[in-house]
């Protein structure tokens, strides 16, 4: 059996070694990638950077752990520039598992908002973000798309109270905010068919400035509503939040990811290549004894 | 009386959705608004029926010990822990049941059961996924005939676009793929689905489609 021929019959466990070897081991040695920005991605991260403090921005947690990889870093990284901007932040969670990424994501970026840094070359001092002051987490509500659209008459008909069972009225950065009207932009970051949602049901009918954070596989599928304008920008997969840390100059989840996504990527290709290879062998010495 | 009366609804439901949509006079927004709150208590007792569903099925198979009834177990194990950390607490010494208000969902016990046990069962579950697809990626994605070379191709370099080793050139070869042939053939199913949704929702409104009654 010639080399090509076992190249074809390759058992399949033997990628799955491979891959998990080249995963630990770009895990481990530390090496920078540099990365290099799209327009879709700095079109959100500029629009945001613009916005006068006190703004309002909307996000939406829209994800289950299963894309946690890829979009948790996408939100930790727009909520801390949002908190540091001195911006406020509306949060809502329409899949079924989200509150729960929300909530987490809440924290950790409550606690780091608090310390001292350097970000992107300014002096920012820690502060305590305060729950009701400087955001609102609006909690879940089932059938997402009838949610979307009854945010854009009034917040308060699907979301009377916050997550937290605090009533809308009484917070006090949503005194006066209405609906979509009253947010500077909506930031929708999701795993599935959400996104489809709130670009029919939200921004087709009230008209708000969309940007996407979708995963990898999904991105393809939205370039159309970038063309279009009705979505201003599009962050995808891991690569996408890599590049919004990078502009933000806040290292974080997905750079680091990055360092793994980035060799397995390359293995994955490498495979491609070789059993294309194999094939092209033996289906060439396959003609050859067929004459 | 028992198939129209449904006809009827559906049509004058449907009929004044679209004329809202087009008249946004306060009137019609009000009724606008007030069946949006219809649809969002309708959608919560969705959830209800659902999750009495799921009881009851569970429930079945637990008793006449059909196969794998050993996972109904785990899944009512599951659902009533969640269900009871989520509405209780222990705060100061002191056990507390919050029905109405939220402390519950800060129960420590209900948040660690979310971030040490379904975050890494489900990023498990789909991180798998990248060792299957390198696999029938090496056994399937061959270039039998031109158009798979052009797809195997494209493939490639989307997703080498932003590999450092190739330079900025492949990035450039990744946004045309992107924004030109990829924003074409998008383009065109969304408007094919745009235009088949619109088609479907008329005969659902007129009463040609009557699948949603258990009718074809």
């Amino acid at each position: 059996m010639s080399i090509f021929d076992r190249l074809m019959r390759l058992d399949r466990r033997w990628v799955f070694l491979f891959l998990t070897a080249v995963c630990i081991a770009g895990y481990y040695v530390d090496y920078s990638i540099p990365i290099r920005v799209t327009n879709e991605t700095r079109s959100i991260y500029t629009f945001i950077d613009s916005l006068p403090p006190g703004d309002i921005v909307f996000v939406a947690i829209d994800y289950d752990p299963s894309n946690q990889a890829e979009l948790h870093p996408m939100t930790y990284a727009i909520m801390e520039h949002a908190f540091r901007k001195n911006l406020k932040v509306i949060f809502t969670a329409l899949s079924q598992n989200g509150p729960g990424m929300a909530d987490q994501a809440i924290r950790d970026i409550t606690d780091s908002v608090s310390l001292d840094r350097t970000y992107n070359g300014v002096e920012f001092k820690g502060r305590e973000i305060r729950n009701g002051i400087d955001y609102t987490f609006l909690g879940y509500k089932p059938y997402y798309a009838i949610i979307i659209l009854s945010m854009g008459q009034n917040f308060r008909i699907s979301f009377p109270t916050d997550y937290y069972g605090t009533p809308l009225d009484s917070i006090p950065m949503m005194r006066g905010v209405l609906n979509y009207d009253n947010v500077a932009c909506l930031i929708d970051l999701s795993g599935g068919n959400i996104t489809d949602a709130w670009i029919s049901y939200g921004q087709g009918r009230y008209n708000f400035p969309l940007a996407l954070g979708l995963t990898g596989v999904m991105t393809a599928q939205y370039y159309p509503y970038l063309n279009s304008g009705q979505v201003f920008g599009i962050m995808g997969g891991m690569l996408g939040a890599a590049q919004y840390e990078r502009m933000a100059d806040n290292p974080g989840l997905a750079i680091d990811g990055m360092r793994v996504q980035l060799p397995a990527h390359i293995v994955i290709v490498l495979f491609i290549i070789i059993g294309n290879i194999g094939y092209f062998v033996t289906r060439r010495r396959e003609q050859l004894e067929g004459r | 009386m028992r198939r129209q009366l449904p006809f009827v609804l559906v049509f004058l439901s449907g009929f004044f959705m679209i004329f809202q949509y087009f008249v946004p006079h306060q009137k019609s927004e009000f009724v606008y608004e007030f069946l949006l709150d219809w649809l969002t208590i309708i959608g919560g007792f969705a959830m209800a029926l659902g999750i009495w569903s799921l009881i009851r099925v569970s429930y079945d198979r637990i008793k006449r010990q059909r196969e794998n009834w050993g996972y109904s177990v785990i899944t009512l194990t599951g659902l009533f822990l969640m269900m009871f950390f989520g509405i209780t607490n222990w705060e100061d010494g002191s056990f507390g049941v919050y029905i109405y208000t939220a402390e519950g969902l800060s129960n420590s016990m209900f948040v660690h059961f979310f971030d040490f046990i379904l975050i890494p069962i489900q990023a498990t579950m789909f991180s798998l996924l990248a060792f299957f697809i390198a696999s029938a990626a090496y056994r399937a994605f061959r270039a039998r005939s031109v158009i798979a070379s052009l797809l195997l191709l494209a493939a490639l370099i989307v997703m080498m676009r932003f590999n450092p080793i190739f330079g900025a050139w492949i990035e450039t070869v990744a946004n045309w793929l992107m924004n030109v042939p990829n924003l074409a053939a998008q383009r065109a199913i969304v408007i094919g689905l745009g235009l088949g949704m619109v088609a479907t929702a008329l005969k659902i409104i007129l009463g040609i489609e009557r699948g949603y009654m258990g009718q074809g």
